[in-house]
Formats: C-alpha cells, sequence, structure tokens
C-alpha cells in the first residue's frame, strides 16, 4: 500500500499520519509537499488535519487551489481512495470532494477531548475491520467541527448510508448531549456516494499506538491495508 | 484600465445556525439592549481590482466570491463597488 501524505504550511498531523502507515504498518509513505503534483503513485491520500495556510478566511478554503490537492482531486476522480482527517475533511469539503461544510462549535470554543463514536457501516474498505456498529473512543481537536448541509443533502446522506461514524454515547446512542460540537445528525464521519474519499472530524491516527493509550484508530489504516492486499 | 474598488459582505445563509451571532446577541442583552432580536455576524473584505471596464470587474469578483472567498453552502454574498481611478488620472 503505497501512502502519500500531503503537507500543506500550518499541517500539524502528517507526520503522526505517516507514522502510522510507515512505522506502524510499514507501508511505503511520502510526504508530498502542497505544491508538487505529483502524488508518487499513491494508492492511499492523506489529507492530514492541521490548519493548512493558517486557516485564513475560512478552514481549508485556501487548500483546496494547490497543485497537489487538485491532484487528489483527480486521484479521487478516477477512483483512488483518499481520506481527510480534521482540517484533511474541512479541505474535501471545500474541494466539493464531499457534501457539506464545517462550521464553528456551537459553543464556540475549542474542543479536545476523547469522545465515543458508533462506526455506522463496515462494507467500507475504511471500516471493514470494525465490528458492526462498534463504539470507539477517538480524540478530537477542533473549533469549527459542526457539521452542516443543508436538508436536502443531509436527506441523501443518510438514505445513501454516507454517514461513516456518528458521535455517541458509551452505549452507542447518539444523544444530543454526546454531540460535542452540534454537528447535523451527530455526524462525525461521511463518504462520497462511492466510498472511495472518507472525511472524519476525530482523529484515528493519534489512537493507533498502544503509547498513546488507545488502538481505536489502528483498526482503519488496517482496514485499508488488507483490501489494499486482497487486490495485489 | 481602470481600478475598482469593492467591499465584499460575507454573510452565513439565514438557514444557518450563528452561534458567534447568539454570543453576542446575548452579550447585548445582558447590555440592557432588550431590543435585539437578532445579531448576524459576517465578513468583510475589501479587493483592490483593475479591468477592463465594470461589468469585467464585477464578472471577476462574482467568480472569486463563488470560488474562493465564500462557500455557497453555508454563506451568501453581495459587494458595493466604487471607481478607485481610471489609467488617465492614474498617469
Amino acid at each position: 500500500m503505497n501512502v502519500s501524505v500531503i503537507v500543506f504550511p500550518g499541517a500539524n498531523c502528517d507526520r503522526d499520519a505517516a507514522y502510522v502507515t510507515r512505522d506502524l504498518l510499514g507501508q511505503p509513505t511520502q510526504m508530498i509537499w502542497h505544491e508538487d503534483r505529483d502524488l508518487q503513485q499513491a494508492d492511499v491520500v492523506i489529507v492530514p488535519g492541521g490548519f493548512s495556510y493558517g486557516d485564513y478566511l475560512r478552514c481549508g478554503a485556501i487548500a483546496r487551489f494547490s497543485p497537489a490537492l487538485q491532484a487528489t482531486v483527480e486521484h479521487a476522480q478516477r477512483g483512488g481512495l483518499v481520506i481527510g482527517i480534521c482540517n484533511g475533511f474541512q479541505i474535501l469539503t471545500e474541494a466539493g470532494l464531499l457534501p457539506g461544510a464545517l462550521m464553528r462549535n456551537r459553543d464556540l470554543h475549542f474542543i479536545c477531548d476523547r469522545v465515543p463514536l458508533r462506526v455506522e457501516r463496515t462494507d467500507l474498505v475504511w471500516t471493514q475491520n470494525y465490528a458492526d456498529q462498534a463504539v470507539i473512543t477517538v480524540p478530537i481537536a477542533h473549533g469549527e467541527g459542526c457539521y452542516y448541509a443543508d436538508a436536502d443533502t443531509l436527506q441523501a446522506l443518510e438514505d445513501n448510508g454516507q454517514v461513516v461514524f456518528r458521535y455517541c454515547d458509551v452505549t452507542g446512542d447518539p444523544t444530543p448531549a454526546s454531540n460535542p460540537n452540534g454537528s447535523l445528525n451527530n455526524i462525525a464521519g461521511i463518504c462520497n456516494q462511492q466510498g472511495n474519499v472518507l472525511g472524519m472530524m476525530p482523529h484515528p491516527e493519534r489512537v493507533s499506538d498502544p503509547l498513546l493509550g488507545g488502538t481505536d484508530g489502528l483498526a482503519l489504516f488496517e482496514s485499508v491495508l488488507s483490501k489494499q492486499l486482497q487486490t495485489i | 484600465m481602470p481600478t475598482y474598488q469593492a467591499q465584499i459582505y460575507v454573510t452565513l445563509r439565514p438557514s444557518v445556525l450563528d452561534p458567534a451571532g447568539t454570543a453576542v446577541q446575548s452579550g447585548l442583552h445582558h447590555m440592557g439592549f432588550d431590543g435585539v432580536e437578532q445579531v448576524r455576524i459576517g465578513k468583510y473584505i475589501q479587493v483592490t481590482l483593475t479591468a477592463e471596464d465594470e461589468a469585467t470587474a464585477r464578472q471577476q469578483l462574482d467568480q472569486m466570491c463563488d470560488q474562493l472567498l465564500t462557500n455557497p453552502v453555508i454563506e451568501n454574498y453581495r459587494f458595493d463597488l466604487t471607481v478607485k481611478a481610471t489609467a488617465d488620472t492614474a498617469a
């Protein structure tokens, strides 16, 4: 599995993502500078968390026009795998690879916490190693993670099963109290209709090494790896 | 070519919750301004540009707003345009 991690000025989770795929999973991983168009034959492109271009104007707005992201859009349109984490999720919505937008958190606070998520789908390349409706604990760290889409888009997401992760309580119930940021329908992560593009606000790369207190995120990266191995 | 100055106002779409506006509204109520019915917070952007004519300037600004300056999923925009200088006066 050949992994490329896009590096924007202001990215701060790029090396964490590369640590998981290169050091924990032993996969060839390269960092792609935002000005480069060549994704170096990536199977998977990771658009990492951080504050791309300082998040000036809006989160992810400027990153959309970088050569590396334009190459990523083409990669996705060819059916290639793309995951956007946190700021990466914001960038993918700005680029139009995923519907909706991420807004200021409901309570206006930057939230740094560990939250339970319910895995809504396990038939995706991203989630096949999770148990159906599994409740996992994953860190969040964002000020603008409130998922918004208009009513029709939201309905289409639900009808098509594009909601992949939902904020929930420890029993797996997506209650208003377990929604940290006001996201519509407790949405924490969505995919496109084809399922090859995933965006999520929580940080699976931060719970992949047992040293960091959990491994609930590792199954996501292992899912992709096992899928890749099957197709070779 | 004439130089234009655009004042661009970006606002959240009416259907979109504005938590910052709601917080400021509550602050104004605490100050005793009970008549404040709603506060919405937006952005103000100034762009100075040269263009062949006003129609071209407006068309370019629409493109800028659609593609970068606003996110059409959650935001609306409008802009005022004034002529700052013409090539003749600048010369």
